[in-house]
């Protein structure tokens, strides 16, 4: 009966004997509980459910992605911050301090989290609020699709936080690898909260690849053919195929993990003619397309912010185009390389050897497209500047070292050690990260209409450059002595100092983190100064700039008509920039709770799965087909925002203390009369 | 139903929103059944690898029982024949017959549930359940994927039964209909092949 | 102090400072860069050949960054500035065709590389290759010597110059057997048999890894692989035959169990098909059923 209403969930899950994890949760519960407090106390919470949680604005649910991915980088870095810490401590008969099964979970919920819940949200944020304004779109082409999206992320990001404090995360790797996360090696809740965490995010995911794709294809400004499209927009678009084509496989291998783990099937076991090599190969189908689905985004954002702060035109723009789809297409042709120790054939390896660094002739023409961008240009050293900066000369290291992983024989020595560490750290730090940080320091403006501190973002730059390399290059070295990855303890003196200037690298790094929640702080302190007024304080070149910042909740009160690809930059040159005098009246699509009601049904439906509660799990699946159904029947999904509203809003946008009355002269209006057309 | 009518000329007021929403939310969908199509081939390409890991247990050749699966068939291709006609008896606008093609379909659709389930029923009662073997899991998980699609359908279809009963053919409910038929089709395009591969290849081998 | 200096100065002067330190004569620590044997040697030599053809391209490139960075500043007047420019067919070709010329070379490269290197494909040798089965166990090796009726766990003797002829397999979860000075690795992985091919060019103790993560008792998972002579082997065998224990059912049995850090042991080898066995997860092996995870308390100490 017990087992009927709780499921395998009991009070000894909570994790009292390991003083670290009890810390962190009481800290974080009373942050959490301060916080709440504030919003209460400030009387917000109503504010925040109707303007932002219940929001389908994709500029609101991508500052929501953001602040997530922020919230996650934290809990990640906290993560990579102990492990260091054990690494160089536990040599010869020192054991270090943390007890192994709580190491094994950190590294597990390290990858998980900085790849899941730190890269995905942090672009798909940026995306969101940039792609729509960038195309000259009111909004995304399924608004409450994408709330739901959202929701389901966050409701996954929630589930493998909640993992912290009751019961345990997976200690399987990020990767998961059966047979070692099947049920008989791995008979906790840890493995199954990696499951739903990544199943449920990952449909989330999947659903924002459609948005994206449709709302690209079709909700295009007149005129913007797809070669005048901005870049960035141009890299999420083959950023979103990749969505489409690879996350369903995820959703499979997980699918069948957790049919494994919970019907006692034989998919990936060693009995029953289970085989794991399945899920290796069916993990890294998606996993390798993942890498560049994260990284993609950031290569868009760092074209933007070259040729924005370069004061010319993108190089080689064509180019660039066939390069990211080149680099899409291959993306797919190369998984095996995560595993040529499996014992394939020469041919085999070779295929995949080869197809691997077939990739680094569209990454290298890139990186020429961004240096001949620079040539001949007026760069201004902004924050954006410098992330990009360092991102081009790390990654090139990056680079090298995945094209030597990439050969067959040399792969054999290096594989699995702190080598491919090094490696792929390199790659995703400055590859995505970086790009990210970049472009919220490029298009924060945009969003909230004042600039971030640039003192204080150079000074989180340079603590993470520098702590970049004091923190990875000591791994290649190891990597050379042959130390595996994921060593809790080692006997080996000689690996040690490299451990420490490891970890040092980590605390400046944890100093360039500091930074940046400094500048955030003091620049919304100071953002008076910091303001701006004209809505294109860098001087910009495509259409987000065009609107005033924050841009009004329909971005265009007329939706421009495009002539060429730097859009906005010749309108500015051929003061195209006149006044919009006609507004027409524009619909909106109107908030729902729904979406927050999904997520919350999504959590509890992960959490039932993790813990057996069948009943709540039923309960939630219905919940949510429930949900479903409502929406359907709701016909009332829209709203009109009338002429005279839009010419309100834009006048005191675009003319700050502009008294607003309709009493007076009202601006001309147009009213758009809609034709009746026949279905095709 | 003798005069060729231009189809939609009747339908509620539309506006060209709504003609941009129709377009818009098929594209989508269509897009969601490729995303589909891939997770169906990861699960048939999961049983083209597990199809002879028999672990000692009953092979296809024991347990397929093709007649009644070829039935099962016919139940499927039969609906989506009736998922055809209604949505032309939604072209006319002729509530009545698009509701009786409707109801029909989901019968059709009742039935074939009926029968695969029956089929696991009998299976995991001789104790060839998914837990038996690699194969064994894997022609489940896929039957019963496709199963489980087939189910979602059916509760979409109740759902517009419902709606078409209270609302009439209105325009979105006329573009939630084009969607259930691309996604009734596509259903049964994904049968075709499972039928092909799994069954009767399975009884050959 | 000494053993500080490498690390620091070559984390901040990157990664080619330590190659440039270490290829000479670095101390053995180095494994990968100081092969004791012919695979790891011709592995090294492979690293270092990639490692120079990319830098052709990398070290340019990371220059004109800096260069072209710094030359058109907007604090420097004297640069030229050329807003429109966005093309040159010129650059465009060269910027295509110097990758796809490296990466055409480098192609060749793993091309030939990962059929000789290939750790299926075994050693010339005029000496016949020394047969060792290798199982992976929570948390150790077993070695077992099919040929002379021996098994050890957590240590690996070899005579130095003759091929050795590894047969791996796993008796829990996926682990990765790895001997840095000796050559490449390979997975060891339940219900499948992989094949490795060593050699040790002369005699020498050599660090061994399991490198792919295997549930709590991983970081212990290692083993020492002592090269001897021929003559010092024959002995070696002798003595482990006569006088260590014997790997029956019951001792496998105790021995299968989940267990960390374990110390090297010798067995005489009463089941000539043990890996067979366990290969083909024959059942009449098995005496646990399930596998329950160690307790803490076994792991603190």
């Amino acid at each position: 009966m017990e087992e009927l209403i709780f499921g395998r969930l009991t009070l000894r899950e909570i994790p009292y004997d390991n003083p670290i994890i009890m810390a962190t949760l009481g800290g974080s519960t009373m942050l959490l509980l301060c916080i709440a407090f504030l919003i209460w106390y400030h009387g917000k919470w109503s504010y925040l459910w109707k303007e932002w949680f219940t929001s389908v604005d994709h500029k609101r649910i991508g500052i929501m992605y953001v602040v997530l991915a922020l919230v996650m980088l934290l809990r990640g870095f906290a993560d990579a911050l102990l492990m260091r810490t054990q690494q160089a401590l536990a040599e010869g008969s020192a054991q270090g301090y943390l007890p192994p099964d709580h190491y094994n979970q950190i590294f597990s919920a390290h990858g998980t989290i900085m790849i899941i819940f730190v890269a995905m949200p942090f672009f798909i944020g940026l995306m969101n609020i940039i792609v729509p304004l960038q195309i000259g779109a009111r909004d995304v082409a399924y608004p409450f699709l994408n709330s739901v999206s959202f929701w389901l992320t966050a409701s996954s990001a929630a589930l493998v936080m909640l993992s912290l404090g009751l019961g345990n995360f997976s200690h399987a790797g990020w990767s998961g690898y059966p047979p070692l996360s099947e049920k008989n090696y791995s008979p906790g809740p840890g493995v199954d909260y990696w499951i739903w965490g990544l199943q449920l995010g990952g449909v989330g995911t999947l659903m924002t690849g459609i948005n994206f794709f449709v709302t690209i294809l079709r909700l295009r400004a007149p005129g913007m053919t797809l070669m005048k499209m901005p870049i960035f927009s141009w890299t999420i678009l083959v950023t979103n195929v990749l969505i489409m084509l690879a996350f369903p496989a995820l959703t499979v291998v997980l699918a069948l993990l957790a049919l494994d783990r919970y019907t006692g099937m034989h998919f990936f076991t060693n009995h029953g003619g289970g085989n794991l090599m399945m899920f290796t190969n069916l993990f890294w189908i998606w996993g390798h397309p993942e890498v560049y689905i994260v990284i993609l985004p950031a290569f868009g954002i760092y074209s933007e912010v070259v040729a924005t702060f370069s004061k010319k035109r993108l190089f080689g723009y064509t180019s660039m185009v066939y390069a990211s789809v080149a680099i899409a297409t291959l993306s797919f042709m190369v998984w095996l390389h995560h595993f040529f120790t499996m014992g394939a054939g020469a041919n085999v390896n070779a295929f995949f050897g080869i197809a691997t660094m077939v990739i680094a002739i569209p990454t290298g023409v890139k990186v020429f497209n961004w240096l001949f961008t620079f040539y001949r240009g007026r760069i201004e050293f902004t924050t954006p500047v410098l992330w990009t900066l360092g991102f081009i000369v790390t990654f090139c290291i990056g680079g090298m070292t995945g094209v030597l992983l990439a050969v067959p024989g040399a792969d054999f020595e290096l594989h699995n050690s702190e080598f491919l560490i090094a490696h792929f750290h390199n790659m995703l730090i400055p590859g995505a990260l970086f790009g990210y940080f970049a472009g919220y320091a490029y298009w924060f403006p945009k969003v909230f209409g004042f600039k971030l501190d640039e003192t204080w973002g150079k000074r989180a730059f340079w603590l993470w450059i520098v702590g970049f390399y004091l923190a990875f290059m000591p791994l290649y070295a190891l990597g050379f002595m042959g130390m595996p990855r994921r060593l809790i303890h080692y006997d080996n003196s000689h690996w040690q100092p490299y451990l420490v200037v490891a970890l040092s690298g980590t605390l400046i790094i944890f100093g360039g983190i500091l930074c940046q929640i400094l500048q955030l702080t003091l620049s919304i302190r100071n953002r008076a100064q910091l303001r701006d007024e004209t809505g294109d304080p860098w001087d910009g070149r495509t259409l987000e700039w065009s609107i005033p910042s924050p841009p009004p909740a329909y971005n265009f009160a007329r939706i421009p008509q495009i002539h060429t690809r730097d859009a906005f930059l010749s309108m500015k040159k051929q003061a195209h920039r006149t006044e919009v005098v006609d507004y027409e009246a524009i619909l909106l699509p109107r908030s729902s709770s729904l979406g927050p009601f999904m997520g919350g049904l999504t959590f509890v439906l992960g959490f039932s799965l993790v813990w057996y509660l069948w009943w709540s799990a039923i309960l939630a699946l219905a919940g949510l087909i429930g949900c479903v159904v409502a929406r359907s029947w709701d016909e009332h999904t829209e709203e009109e925002l009338s002429a005279q509203e839009v010419c309100a809003i834009e006048t005191s946008l675009r003319h700050p203390g502009a008294s607003v009355s309709f009493a007076g002269k009202p601006p001309p209006v147009q009213n758009l009369t809609f034709e009746r057309s026949p279905l095709p | 139903m003798t005069t060729a009518q231009p189809p939609l000329e009747l339908a509620n007021i539309e506006r060209e929103q709504d003609h941009d929403s129709v377009g818009l939310a098929t594209f989508g969908f269509w897009l969601y059944l490729m995303t589909d199509c891939v997770l169906f081939a990861a699960l048939f390409a999961t049983y083209a690898v597990l199809h002879q890991n028999f672990a000692g247990g009953p092979t296809g050749k024991d347990l397929f029982d093709i007649p009644y699966v070829f039935v099962e068939t016919l139940c499927l291709l039969l609906s989506s024949t009736s998922a055809g006609l209604a949505l032309l008896a939604m072209q006319r606008l002729d509530r009545t017959r698009l509701l009786y093609w409707l109801g029909l379909t989901v019968l059709l659709g009742m039935g074939f549930i009926g029968m695969e389930l029956h089929e696991f029923i009998r299976l995991v009662n001789a104790g060839n359940g998914p837990q038996r073997s690699a194969f064994l899991s894997a022609f489940f998980t896929l039957v019963g994927t496709h199963g489980l699609h087939v189910t979602v359908g059916l509760i979409w279809m109740t759902n517009m039964i419902l709606q078409i009963g209270f609302r009439g053919i209105t325009f979105p409910i006329q573009s939630r209909l084009i969607r259930l038929s691309l996604f009734w089709h596509f259903l049964d395009l994904i049968w075709i092949g499972v039928f092909t591969l799994v069954y009767l290849m399975g009884v050959r081998s | 102090m000494k053993k500080w200096i490498i690390p620091w100065t070559g984390a901040l002067l990157l990664c080619p400072s330590w190659l440039w330190a270490c290829t000479g004569n670095c101390g053995d620590q180095w494994a990968v860069l100081t092969p004791r044997g012919t695979i790891a040697g011709q592995e090294k030599t492979l690293i270092l050949t990639a490692l120079g053809l990319m830098l052709l391209v990398v070290v340019p490139v990371i220059l004109m960054t800096f260069m072209f960075a710094w030359k058109y500043r907007a604090s420097n007047p004297r640069a030229d500035y050329d807003p429109d420019w966005d093309h040159s067919t010129l650059i465009e070709w060269v910027v295509w065709t110097i990758p796809t010329l490296i990466v055409a070379v480098l192609g060749y490269l793993v091309w030939t590389s990962s059929h000789t290197l290939s750790p299926y494909r075994p050693i010339a040798s005029s000496q016949p290759p020394l047969e060792v089965q290798v199982v992976a166990m929570d948390w150790k090796w077993l070695f077992i010597y099919p040929e002379w009726h021996i098994a050890t766990v957590n240590r690996l003797v070899i005579p130095a110059g003759v091929p050795v002829h590894f047969s791996l397999t796993s008796n829990a979860v996926m682990s990765s057997f790895f001997i840095p000075q000796l050559g490449g690795q390979i997975y060891a992985m339940a219900g499948m048999k992989t094949h490795l091919h060593l050699i040790a060019d002369r005699p020498g103790v050599f660090q061994g890894y399991n490198t792919q993560f295997s549930g709590q008792g991983f970081s212990g998972m290692t083993f020492e692989t002592v090269a001897t002579s021929g003559e010092a082997f024959r002995q070696w065998v002798h003595q482990v035959e006569t006088g260590g224990q014997v790997l029956d059912r019951a001792t496998f049995a105790t021995l299968e169990k989940p267990s960390i850090n374990e110390a090297p042991r010798l067995y005489s080898l009463a089941l000539p098909d043990l890996f067979d066995s366990i290969l083909s997860n024959d059942t009449t092996l098995r005496t646990m059923t399930s596998h329950s995870p160690v307790p803490m308390t076994a792991i603190e100490d």
